[in-house]
């Protein structure tokens, strides 16, 4: 039973958008069922598309006074559900949204629509001589609205930062529809940080209406390193070797063998396919600091043991190694029906059991594993292959893909180091978060948006979902909520 | 032996006796900014016992350590591995007494933060005591961690005014192999054009400020890197620029002596000198500004907001220091939000109450 009636609802959204910006046709909700983990799906009871910040605030309104749930939605290439749809709820899509607003050279920012593309400021920007850092491999397509609610991170986050460093100003609209300014053109603003409650708030919190980010100057000089390895272990020890050196890389990625192939074949970057791992060590800065920071990465490199150490011959060279790694999960995606992305962090140095115990799994259920690492922070991708038209194994996939998680977290690690909560890993929230913890996260939550319309059911589990999901699990070494009812 | 000593139970109980009590507590570390924000006078919860390094991995990059822990020490213990905590932070307690918890809590950052990011960037996780009394982990210890909201992070600058913080992970970097400052003269306006023209540009700056007629700025890198960079910026060499720098970040520069009121000015860094009379020192390439003035708040703030920045009273006294307002007021409707939150962290009002805002 819906608390709202739907043509009432459809009437007011009318009077706020044009005929073609409120979607209730199957065919046409198609699109919007899932996102980027499509193993979830849903049809939207209604899509909005407006244009105008007025128009977001006036949905709101509506959807607020009615008590209809609103998920907002950027380019839907998230990876963990966020952004899936609720069948009596409104889908509100900011992809119209593309204006980038202005681009401020003296004070090195960009204002900008949450619809606008990662990948379009940086090429806004690049006439200046600047860019805007974080770079998801997703960065032709993910808009920066998404990026702020995930806190997306990229190849080169161990240096330049992840969103939460990048972002300056925030415009919000929370659900009652009044409007947020939060931080601006400065480094700091008064009061609380509510700009780094914001990001990572999985749309939780508010709608992101506009967008101020910091541009870096281009370094004057990038060079990669590819390192082979006969051994993953060795591949990781030369990771803790590079930064022990007092070398911090503009990126530090790694991939096992599996998914060396797999890019190999897909883009054909020129990667060394029998080789058991691979590190690319991009190095960047001035001119001189680079010749200097290659030469000691190379030699670090091979006293860890390398196989074989090449530095990109020219820019080419260096952006393709960059391209089968940016690749790897449509490279993976080809070998198989169906694949399922993992992103749990580790404390580095925990990384060769961590990879022993994954591969371990991956004979247990029998599905194979191709491994993409954010080396330098810890950053894992376990990409799990699977075939979801074959019975059972979806399922068989989830369990493998919660083990993993769970093992993150028992290294010291956590569950999602960028790709986020979503409804993939609430589960697992209960294990990595203690009871008045998550009950904290919902406080919070509370203050936002006490009706509790926006995106819910997402990134924070209520404790009556950890009771049934604690059924079958144990919180460190103790059963979760013994306060609580079984079942 | 650095002290190292677990009091969170302690601690715990005097907050639930507190709210059993509805006695208002202030949260005190070794009382060294005890300057910053607005008066409070309530019972203190002194903090400073539940001290030590709990753990520090270099090659992991990440320090995690109790709140009432000297400040000193740990950038002591980083050194010895070649480390360092990349926001520089500022010593303000006579014999650099201060903790690491208040600076957290106050979220104060010095010289290189333009460059290599604030205090707030750094913070990883925190363990945190509540208003409610409970004790709650935020966060973690690794570099990359989106599993719920950022709690860690907001409790950065929040003046104990939503928990009282016990432990803080923080990610640290190496130090650079060399530093260097070069010098300039030219006039104000002239120093902030030049500190942004550079800042835009593929260049090793680690500090940039200006101060009576001198642009200064420093770079910090791999000995050949910096030479290189030196020769194309210009400017004469400054020779034991260390001391310069830390006078700067603590205050103990002539600048920050004598009694008047201490504006501290945030603005987008390539404003021009805002119109307000009196002597500004400028940090942080053009993005924060001290400023000592008469004028009174009102006019300051008015002026500075303007400029799209805003005014913090960072030092001053009566009505215009911390009886008063210290931080920029903010719109209705983020006010609102500031008091939801927390009541949510704090139901009864009982830490830090009015320390950031009155009534609250
Ligand atoms: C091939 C591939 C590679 C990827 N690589 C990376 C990577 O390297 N690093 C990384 O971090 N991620 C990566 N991702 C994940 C994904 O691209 C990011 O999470 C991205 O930020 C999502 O942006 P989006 O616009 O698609 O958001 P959506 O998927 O549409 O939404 C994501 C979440 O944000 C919320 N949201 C979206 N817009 C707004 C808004 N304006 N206001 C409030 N909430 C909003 C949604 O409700 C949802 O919860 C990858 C994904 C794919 C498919």
């Amino acid at each position: 039973m819906l608390s709202f009636d739907k043509q009432t609802l459809l009437a007011a959204l009318h009077r706020i958008l044009p005929a073609d910006a409120v979607l209730c046709e199957t065919e046409d909700l198609r699109p919007y069922e899932c996102d980027g983990l499509s193993a979830y799906r849903e049809l939207p009871m209604i899509v909005c598309l407006p244009h105008t910040i007025e128009q977001v605030q006036a949905i709101l309104r509506v959807c607020y006074k009615m008590q209809v749930p609103v998920v907002a939605r950027g380019a839907g290439t998230g990876l963990s559900g966020g952004a899936l749809p609720l069948k009596n709820g409104v889908l509100l899509s900011l992809a119209k949204f593309m204006c980038i607003l202005e681009i401020d050279t003296a004070n090195r920012i960009a204002r900008v629509q949450p619809g606008v593309r990662n990948l379009a400021i940086s090429q806004a920007a690049a006439p200046y001589g600047l860019y805007y850092a974080p770079d998801p491999s997703s960065q032709i397509a993910c808009t920066i609205g998404g990026n702020v609610a995930e806190n997306s991170g990229g190849v080169h986050c161990l240096k330049y930062g992840l969103t939460v460093h990048n972002v300056l100003g925030l415009k919000v609209l929370a659900m009652d529809g009044e409007l947020l300014e939060i931080g601006g053109a400065t480094l700091d603003s008064p009061g609380y940080d509510l700009l780094a409650l914001m990001t990572g708030s999985e749309g939780l919190l508010g709608v992101i209406v506009e967008v101020t980010v910091k541009l870096l100057p281009k370094p004057e000089r990038a060079q990669v390193v590819l390192a082979a390895f006969d051994d993953v272990v060795k591949a990781g020890a030369a990771v803790g070797d590079i930064i022990s050196a007092g070398i911090i890389p503009g990126g530090l990625e790694m991939m096992d063998n599996p998914a060396i192939r797999a890019a190999e074949a897909f883009v054909h970057a020129g990667y060394p396919v029998d080789a058991a791992a691979i590190l690319l060590c991009e190095l960047d800065g001035t001119n001189e600091e680079v010749s200097e920071q290659i030469l000691r990465v190379r030699e670090l490199l091979q006293v860890a043991g390398a196989t074989q150490v090449r530095t990109a011959r020219d820019d080419a060279e260096r952006l393709k190694f960059w391209a089968g790694r940016k690749a790897a999960f449509p490279a993976v995606g080809r070998l198989s029906p169906d694949y399922y992305c993992m992103d749990g962090t580790i404390p580095r140095k925990r990384l060769p059991e961590v990879l022993k115990r994954i591969a371990e799994l991956s004979a247990e259920y029998q599905l194979p594993v191709a491994n993409v690492f954010h080396a330098g922070d810890g950053n894992l991708h376990p990409l799990i292959l699977y075939d979801a038209n074959k019975p059972g194994e979806l399922e068989r996939t989830e369990e493998f893909g919660g083990k993993i998680l769970e093992l993150c977290i028992a290294v010291g690690g956590t569950i999602t180091g960028e790709h986020g909560v979503g409804v993939e890993k609430i589960g697992q929230m209960c294990v990595q978060f203690a009871p008045q913890e998550l009950a904290q996260f919902h406080a919070v939550k509370h203050a936002f948006d006490p009706q509790g319309l926006l995106n819910p059911g997402k990134a924070v589990p209520t404790l009556h979902r950890c009771a049934e999901f604690g059924a079958m699990h144990v919180h460190k070494g103790a059963l979760p909520f013994p306060g609580l009812e079984r079942f | 032996m650095a002290a190292n000593a677990d009091i969170s139970s302690v601690l715990q109980e005097k907050v639930l006796d507190a709210i059993a009590q509805h006695i208002p507590m202030r949260i005190v570390g070794r009382n060294t900014k005890a300057f910053y924000g607005r008066a409070d006078v309530s019972e203190p919860l002194s903090v400073a016992g539940h001290c030590g390094v709990i753990s520090y991995e270099p090659t992991e990059l990440v320090i995690t350590a109790r709140a009432g822990s000297s400040l000193a020490e740990i950038e002591a213990l980083l050194a010895t591995q070649g480390q360092m905590l990349p926001f520089e932070p500022p010593y303000f307690g006579a014999q650099a007494e201060d903790t690491l918890g208040g600076t957290i809590a106050c979220g104060f950052s010095g010289p290189r933060r333009p460059y290599a990011g604030s205090v707030r960037d750094v913070v990883l996780g925190v363990k945190v005591l509540t208003g409610k009394g409970e004790i709650l982990k935020f966060g973690g210890q690794v570099m990359k961690n989106v599993a719920g909201f950022d709690v860690s992070r907001l409790m950065v600058g929040a003046l104990g005014t939503l928990g009282v913080l016990l432990e803080i992970s923080l990610k640290v970097l190496p130090k650079a192999e060399s530093e260097k400052t070069q010098v300039f003269s030219c006039d104000v306006q002239e120093a902030i054009r030049r500190m942004n023209a550079w800042a835009g540009q593929s260049l090793p700056l680690s500090a940039a400020m200006f101060a009576d007629g001198q642009l200064y700025i420093r770079l910090s890198g791999s000995h050949a890197g910096l030479s290189e960079a030196c020769r194309n910026l210009g400017g004469e060499s400054l020779a034991e620029s260390d001391a310069l720098w830390s006078s700067v970040r603590d205050h103990a520069h002539v600048f920050f002596q004598g009694d008047s009121s201490l504006w501290r000015i945030s603005v987008p860094p390539a404003t021009p000198l805002i119109d307000i009379s009196g002597s500004w020192l400028i940090e942080w390439g053009g993005a924060q500004r001290w400023l000592k003035t008469s004028m009174a708040s009102e006019a300051v703030r008015e002026r500075v907001a303007a400029a799209k920045g805003h005014a913090t009273l960072f030092r001053g006294s009566g009505l215009q220091g911390p009886q008063g307002q210290i931080f920029h007021p903010l719109s209705p409707a983020l006010m609102a939000l500031h008091q939801r939150l927390k009541a949510e962290f704090d139901p009864h009002g009982i830490l830090n109450r009015g320390r950031m805002y009155a009534d609250w």
